[in-house]
């Protein structure tokens, strides 16, 4: 519950954006970072322990999950006080790309590391003194800012059926929980008699549930994770074409009437090993239409907070007040123009467009199929070279939630340990009440009350 | 004419379960103490339930008794039936219930005061509070006389502005009929306290000769009496007890209450107060848990000496005749004659969060509360708060620093944390669920933990605390001994085992790994345990717990060492957290609210965020 404020654990966390090199470093930082990493790390000198090296000194090899090989790394070992902490720190350059990272932050954490919280690593930096008092503002204001952005995007990010999922896994862990209470509170009421059989299988069929969750946690189904992409344009500029051809299948409606896509469409998919969100949107134009418009007003608030615009421009058809707006929407944004239906007599041409907008144009032609390989190659330029990115916080929001899946599930078989060696019932409530926090944790709600209003409410007690 | 005037140490207010505790702590730390009460005829009274002790309220007692307090003294003198409760589970959540003799609990105490140094008792109604500067300066009763003191602690109960009904009877007495306190609340107010309005009920009390028992069934108290109070002869308690009967209401009674709900002050919003919601009125059961068929309803004797019996289970606010017809449906009630009423009480009281952990007042300084004032419910949640305001009151005069228990060491520390740092919307009754340590605390074990902090403060005499080491480090040895025995699969070991149906061993085990399975223990295992030295029961027992749920503890008690960490955490009295910019407004506002004294009780105000915690700790550190 009160996890992160102390220090005196060791926490871990995707560190940057992405390096010019395509490097992600995991940042281990605390009194046991050497000897955890060590857990995971194989050298390629044989017998090398990093918890043994000399401070400020690089090592080669790989980190590994068990037998299996997750990444080649670089390992860079540094003793406190002289890091940015000012704590023993490790860190470690992954080369394997963004899934890679997460990987390996996951193995950081299951070897012992705690997910570090918003701006966790700045506030040890602050309090072992390695940043200026005159800075102690700054980080109050970065951890603010971090824990808001980061409980609107732990929110955000996860699904709407996981958290109904997880709602009602909780309600019915805290249902017993409050049974138990209510019957060792007032145990002239209510009789615990045969209860652990009950409980027996309400604890396995609630542990399946949150078995089925992990899953969907390894398959990144937990959160919408990925650089926000929105596809913009005027109406039939081949915006779903785009889309259908990136994805590589028929996902949205391509036909030739404006005005297709009225709603929103949302892809995902994983390109040169980054991953992108990828939403199509309605055609920009001005319209009457109540249904169209509203899909237009949701592409342009997408838009706002996209993190990369794909602009795309039907070559064949002149500009007018719409691309305009479009224009004006992609100013200050990563956004990249597709000169679309290259195959087709253009009336617009490329001079013309780089006066207007400052980002890359590429020609395209959805139809033809040409021009997507350097539309991908552009994305990764863009990408490694830091101008878009996302914020790492999404990685350590998914590999949060996992740990706490993992967390809660040990608490239920640790119930189930204990119904088996027939403990006696009070001591089940101890686990279930650990698992009824930590799922908690996924969905940003704290215990507070919960028990005793569950008591008075579902259990009739009392003289 | 002149006005009456006096100088003591500490008055205490109200001579209740919180008043008394609080004015003999006091007393006996040497302090000049005055304790003033409506009715010298009232002190220790019990007005509700006629026992001491119950799941988790039988841990405070042991508490209290460890700490130097009197009520585990008192009931073990004046029980007629005494239980264990939850047996059958695990070690932390036994708990002591033992049916008191109403008469003689209130008389014993009362000698208790009367023959304690230091301490007077004073029949008269306070009416006003004296403060100068925010400091607590004395105390005036109603006829004008002023007691000048350095402290005084607030311990009036349900007296406040008191008001009884029943029915649409409504009279402005305190319980019992006794006079109500109807000038401090204002006094209160004119000093910026807070006031909130609880209410609270109780059932009728029927004469024993109408009672047909042959339809209950009986409730016999336990065969081997378990004291209280840790310096109780445990053979002193092995007297006769008297029993108590349980029956059931059925749908003819629901039918009665349905029938008449409208006649209930409750109902039609003639009371005001908010009630508890674990002590609900037969009326609030049946309503709120209508598929229930039936309720359980104890009759408890008042006394050894008397023909009442409280009817429990069943309090009421109703009028008088569908309490009389309600308690007729009810078998073996069919004839029952009324010799009190049901009623429910409404009582000014505080919001609570206006305390420190002392118990002392944030605004006023020298001032402390506890008991029902301080809105929470029971004779035992008063009693330990009355001890701990009593003692800091005095810790006060003395210029020594206060005692404050926290939820990792104590239930009282939990009751206190509860009351002073969470919102608090009914009458607050400790419940073993409050605790998220519970497994380290348990009454079993009170005096060991707490026992040193009453001869810090001067309430454990010397040779108590010696006895206490002494016992700690036989604990420890022979826990030592136990884990370090190891026994091998000869020399008929075996043969034991097999006897007390638990598995052979295969190789050598040391008996602690033996004592940690399911079917054994400490005291099944002496026959394989030739070196076992000659302990004392208590220290026997610890030995068992200990080893047996070694496991739990350690997890529990590493979950402790983090909550220590944040309590340690101390925070500026001065503190301006408007000064914090990045502080949500929320958590600004709670804070400056409550004004939390370290980190640990800062980050369970409700609306203070982790964010808001690690804010402030970057904000503390520099």
């Amino acid at each position: 519950m009160n996890a992160g404020l102390l220090m005196d654990d060791t926490i871990a966390a995707v560190s940057t954006a992405m390096a010019p090199s395509g490097i992600g470093i995991v940042r281990v930082s605390g009194k046991e970072a050497r000897t955890i990493t060590d857990r995971i790390f194989r050298a390629k000198k044989e017998g090398k322990r990093l918890a043994e090296v000399k401070s400020h000194t690089i090592h080669y090899g790989w980190i590994v999950d068990q037998e299996e090989i997750i990444d080649e790394v670089l390992v860079m070992v540094m003793k406190g006080p002289r890091t940015y902490t000012g704590e023993d720190t490790v860190e470690i350059d992954c080369h394997g790309g963004v899934l890679a990272v997460q990987k390996v932050l996951e193995a950081v954490l299951k070897a012992g590391a705690r997910a570090a919280q918003p701006g966790e690593f700045s506030k040890r930096a602050f309090l072992n003194g390695r940043i200026d008092l005159s800075q102690a503002e700054a980080v109050m204001d970065v951890i603010s800012a971090k824990n808001t952005y980061a409980l609107k995007s732990s929110e955000s990010q996860l699904r709407g059926t996981l958290k109904k999922a997880i709602r009602e896994i909780r309600e019915a862990i805290l249902y017993e929980i409050a049974f138990i209470e209510s019957a060792l509170d007032d145990p002239e009421h209510i009789s615990l008699s045969g209860y652990p059989q009950k409980l027996e299988q309400v604890v396995k069929e609630q542990k399946a549930k949150v078995n089925q969750l992990l899953l969907s946690a390894d398959e990144g189904k937990m959160i919408q994770e990925g650089i926000k992409t929105v596809i913009l344009g005027k109406p039939n500029a081949g915006k779903s074409s785009l889309l259908n051809l990136l994805v590589g299948e028929e996902k949205a409606i391509v036909t030739d009437i404006a005005g297709t896509t009225r709603d929103v469409l949302e892809e995902h998919l994983i390109l040169k090993g980054i991953s992108l969100r990828i939403l199509d949107t309605a055609g920009i134009r001005n319209t009457t239409d109540t249904v169209e418009k509203i899909g237009v007003d949701r592409a342009i608030e997408h838009a706002k907070d996209a993190d990369l615009i794909l602009y795309v421009v039907d070559v064949s058809v002149p500009l007018d007040e719409n691309d305009q707006k479009i224009i004006e929407l992609i100013q200050r944004k990563n956004a990249i123009v597709l000169m679309n239906k290259s195959d087709l007599a253009a009336v617009i041409d490329r001079e013309k467009m780089e006066q207007l907008v400052k980002a890359p144009i590429l020609s395209v032609s959805a139809r033809e199929e040409t021009g997507i390989d350097l539309l991908e190659e552009t994305i990764r330029k863009l990408f490694f070279r830091g101008d878009i990115s996302f914020n790492d916080e999404i990685y350590i929001t998914n590999a949060r939630h996992k740990q706490a899946l993992l967390g809660a599930k040990m608490s239920l078989e640790q119930v189930e340990n204990s119904i088996a060696m027939g403990m006696p019932e009070d001591f089940f409530s101890i686990d279930l009440m650990s698992a009824y926090e930590q799922l908690g944790e996924i969905i940003g709600e704290s215990i507070g009350e919960d028990l005793v209003n569950e008591i008075f409410s579902k259990f009739c007690t009392g003289k | 004419m002149g006005v009456l005037e006096e100088y003591v140490d500490i008055v205490v207010i109200g001579a209740g379960h919180a008043g008394c505790e609080a004015a003999l702590a006091a007393a006996r730390l040497g302090l000049e103490t005055i304790i003033f009460t409506v009715s010298v005829d009232s002190i220790a009274m019990m007005p509700c339930n006629p026992n001491i002790g119950g799941t988790s309220k039988g841990h405070l007692v042991r508490e209290i008794d460890a700490l130097g307090g009197e009520m585990g003294k008192n009931i073990d003198k004046t029980f007629i039936q005494s239980k264990m409760l939850n047996q059958s589970k695990g070690p932390a959540v036994h708990s002591l219930r033992a049916q008191a003799d109403k008469r003689a609990y209130s008389q014993s105490m009362r000698e208790v005061l009367e023959n304690t140094e230091h301490l007077t008792i004073r029949q008269a109604e306070v009416a006003e509070i004296c403060v100068e500067n925010g400091i607590l300066t004395g105390v005036k009763t109603v006829s004008g006389a002023i007691y000048h003191c350095k402290a005084a602690v607030l311990c009036t109960g349900v007296y406040l502005n008191a008001r009884c009904i029943y029915g649409d009877v409504s009279t402005y007495t305190g319980p019992n009929g006794l006079q109500a306190a109807t000038h401090l609340t204002d006094s209160l107010k004119a000093n910026g306290i807070e006031m909130v309005r609880f209410k609270t009920g109780t059932p009728a009390r029927v004469d024993k000769r109408s009672i047909d028992f042959s339809k209950m069934e009986e409730q016999l108290g336990d065969e081997r009496v378990v004291p209280f109070s840790f310096s109780t002869d445990p053979e002193s308690v092995q007297i006769p007890q008297e029993s108590c009967w349980l029956t059931y209401t059925n749908e003819e009674t629901h039918q009665i209450i349905r029938q008449n709900l409208d006649r209930s002050p409750l109902y039609s919003g003639m009371i005001e107060g908010t009630g508890p919601r674990y002590c609900p009125s037969i009326e609030d059961k049946v309503v709120k848990f209508a598929d229930k068929n039936r309720h359980q309803v104890f009759l408890e004797p008042e006394g050894r000496y008397t023909n009442e019996m409280y009817v429990g289970g069943m309090s009421s606010s109703l009028p008088e005749d569908v309490q009389i017809a309600m308690y007729h449906t009810v078998p073996g009630l069919e004839h029952a004659k009324i010799v009190r009423n049901a009623y429910a009480i409404e009582y000014d009281c505080i919001n609570p969060r206006q305390l420190l952990p002392s118990l002392e007042f944030k605004a006023i300084r020298g001032l402390f509360s506890g008991g029902q004032f301080n809105g929470s419910s029971g004779y035992e949640e008063a009693a330990a708060q009355g001890l701990i305001a009593g003692i800091n009151a005095s810790m006060k005069v003395k210029g020594r620093e206060m005692l404050v228990l926290d939820r990792s060491e104590s239930y009282i520390g939990v009751l206190i944390d509860d009351l002073v740092t969470k919102e608090n919307h009914e009458p607050y009754r400790m419940m073993t669920s409050r605790a998220e340590y519970r497994l380290l605390l348990r009454q079993d074990n009170a005096d060991l933990r707490l026992r040193k902090y009453g001869y810090q403060a001067g309430l454990i005499s010397e040779e108590q605390y010696d006895a206490l080491l002494l016992k700690e480090k036989q604990i420890k040895e022979e826990i030592e001994r136990v884990e370090h025995t190891y026994v091998g699969t000869t020399s008929g070991i075996n043969e034991v085992l097999e006897k007390l149906h638990s598995t052979p061993l295969q190789g050598g085990s040391s008996l602690g790994d033996l004592i940690r399975r399911p079917e054994l223990n400490y005291q099944l295992l002496e026959e394989v345990d030739s070196n076992r030295p000659q302990l004392p029961e208590d220290v026997r027992e610890q030995v068992n717990i200990n080893i047996k749920y070694d496991g739990y503890i350690k997890r529990q008690m590493k979950q402790v060492e983090q909550f220590k960490k944040m309590e340690e955490k101390k925070i500026p009295e001065n503190i301006d957290y408007d000064a914090i910019q990045s502080l949500r407004i929320e958590a600004k506002q709670k804070l400056n609210l409550y004004r939390p004294i370290n980190i640990g009780q800062a980050s369970r105000i409700s609306g203070v965020s982790p964010a808001d915690i690690s804010v402030l700790l970057v904000y503390l550190g520099h």
